[in-house]
């Protein structure tokens, strides 16, 4: 097993993508305890690119995250970070103790120590005028976007957003991804996002992992959206049946091999397993 | 004023001004429990220290200091609770103390005062401990504020943005441990706790800032023990339960005083 940041791009899979490599996961493999949460998982983060992680609960969206920034080291496979690699975290729970006095300019100045950049910053997460506000009292959707501000005064090359809506109501989250988009556009960073609504992320989402402890199916989002191992996992039915004209990146040999394909999505898995993952 | 008051008045201050800062991290990381574990456990050392013949804070310097990595090496493990594992040492811890300290009878007498503090009996070389180890602890303290308080406000975050979370860890622990032992002369082995959490709750209402909540929480500790000291000398009360209640009167007035959370 390694764990290494490289000074250079690693070559692999999904070279045909433009931008520099700035996070590299391949075949990773996790278990807590007994229950395996990822199996030989891949993953690959570019410049400029956003990658999403779509999943149930209990998929391992979380646990993958905390393995590609570093925060937990899995039991086999590798991690390559390009080397110095700033990373913007927006983690999914957030929860200071009431008894900490802390004001949403003290946490921003915690990441960055310009106060007209964190003024700025909080007029483009659309919280103007809410520094001096201490944080146990901000909604849901304030919080977000603080968490946001917070992870871009770090200036960050790659933005990590673990559930980035959570806590916002339905007419917020449309709002807040176009919000992240915006952000993400204007700088350039990569972006390692888990969403739990494909269909909400889909028109500012490069690329989309569909992850059940393995990865289900993997390509761009309109592609992910079709594919009968999502539609199992999350229920829905793909409008069009009759004229549904989903087509596969590979093909099987006699000896069931994968043999890849030109274009649409990728899947990394030989198709005879079970699509309809019970836990 | 006679030479003990002052000695009293001289160990209960230092006590306070390295309690305030301390607790007000304690209340910020969850870790009420820890503190009560360590303080309790205190009383462990107390018979080491007797019982090798190095002294009491020494020897309770050595369990707490045992106590805390323990603690985080059982944590580890994540198979029990934490407040389950802190809540076992500590009260093994104590009810050993108590134990041993009844065996080696010569020093039954002293057992309350361990327990409960023994401020008027402080001598000159436990100021040195008090002022020394409280001076070192608050130059650590200062030092390691910054990322200190970004890993207490979110300790993933702390590790992602690269500050070393497991040494801030540890350090914070090794820092309650020394005020746990220079403090067990003063305030007892039961009371430590309250020293720790009592002035930084009532500097909360208070505080706008961290900073402000960690100065404020120094003084509400000074102003408990003069107060304590000096009602303790008039009324004839025990001097560490006269301390410890001046800072919960301190903290009622806090929570009239203080503005709503709402508007600070």
């Amino acid at each position: 097993m390694q764990h290494t940041n490289v000074a250079g791009p690693p070559a692999g899979i999904g070279s045909h993508l433009a931008g520099e490599v700035l996070l590299q996961v391949a075949g990773v493999t996790h278990a807590h305890g007994a229950e395996r949460v990822l199996d030989r998982v891949d993953l690959t983060v570019r410049r400029g690119k956003t990658v999403t992680v779509v999943g149930p609960n209990g998929a391992g969206k979380t646990t993958l995250l905390r393995i590609a920034m570093g925060l937990l080291v899995p039991q086999a496979g590798t991690v390559q970070r390009r080397s110095g690699l700033r990373i913007g975290y927006v983690p999914q729970s957030f929860a200071v103790d009431a008894t900490l006095p802390l004001s949403v300019d003290r946490l921003l100045a915690t990441a960055s120590r310009s106060p007209a950049a964190r003024a700025e910053l909080l007029r483009e997460v659309g919280v103007d005028g809410l520094g001096e506000r201490p944080l146990q009292v901000l909604s849901g959707g304030e919080l977000r976007r603080v968490l946001l501000a917070r992870a871009l005064a770090r200036e960050p090359e790659l933005l990590v957003l673990d559930e980035p809506v959570q806590g916002v109501d339905i007419a917020g989250q449309a709002e807040l991804y176009d919000l992240i988009a915006r952000a993400v556009r204007s700088r350039g960073c990569g972006v390692l996002m888990v969403s739990h609504d494909l269909h909400l992320v889909m028109s500012t989402t490069d690329r989309v992992l569909c992850l059940n402890r393995h990865v289900c199916c993997e390509g761009a989002p309109e592609s992910v959206g079709q594919h009968p191992e999502y539609l199992a996992l999350f229920g829905g039915v793909p409008r069009g049946l009759a004229v549904y004209t989903h087509h596969h990146d590979h093909a099987h040999d006699e000896a069931g091999a994968v043999v890849p394909l030109e274009g649409g999505h990728s899947h990394p898995r030989d198709h005879a397993h079970d699509h309809t993952h019970r836990h | 004023m006679q030479d003990f008051f002052v000695r009293a008045l001289l160990g209960g201050v230092g006590v306070a001004l390295i309690t305030g800062p301390i607790g007000c991290f304690i209340l910020w990381r969850r870790m009420v429990v820890f503190g009560a574990a360590l303080s309790h456990s205190a009383l462990l050392g107390v018979v080491l220290g007797l019982g090798l013949g190095i002294g009491v804070t020494p020897g309770a310097l050595i369990v707490c200091v045992a106590v805390a990595l323990a603690f985080l090496a059982l944590s580890r493990d994540g198979r029990v609770s934490e407040d389950a594992v802190l809540n076992i040492v500590a009260h093994a811890a104590l009810a050993l103390g108590l134990i041993a300290l009844t065996l080696l009878s010569s020093i039954t007498g002293e057992l309350l005062g361990f327990l409960f503090g023994d401020i008027l009996a402080v001598s000159a070389g436990d100021l040195l401990w008090i002022w020394g180890g409280g001076a070192a602890v608050l130059a650590v303290l200062i030092a390691i504020w910054r990322p200190l308080l970004t890993m207490t406000v979110h300790e993933e975050l702390a590790a992602v943005e690269g500050l070393p979370v497991a040494a801030l860890r540890i350090t914070f622990m090794l820092l309650v441990s020394v005020v746990t032992a220079v403090a067990l002369k003063i305030v007892g082995a039961l009371l430590i706790i309250a020293l720790l959490v009592i002035p930084a709750a009532a500097a909360r209402r208070l505080s706008t800032t961290p900073e402000t909540m960690a100065v404020t929480a120094a003084g509400a500790g000074v102003v408990s023990v003069v107060v304590g000291l000096w009602s303790s000398l008039w009324w004839d009360l025990p001097a560490s339960p006269a301390i410890v209640l001046a800072a919960t009167l301190l903290f009622a007035f806090s929570l009239a005083a203080g503005r709503p959370l709402k508007t600070f």
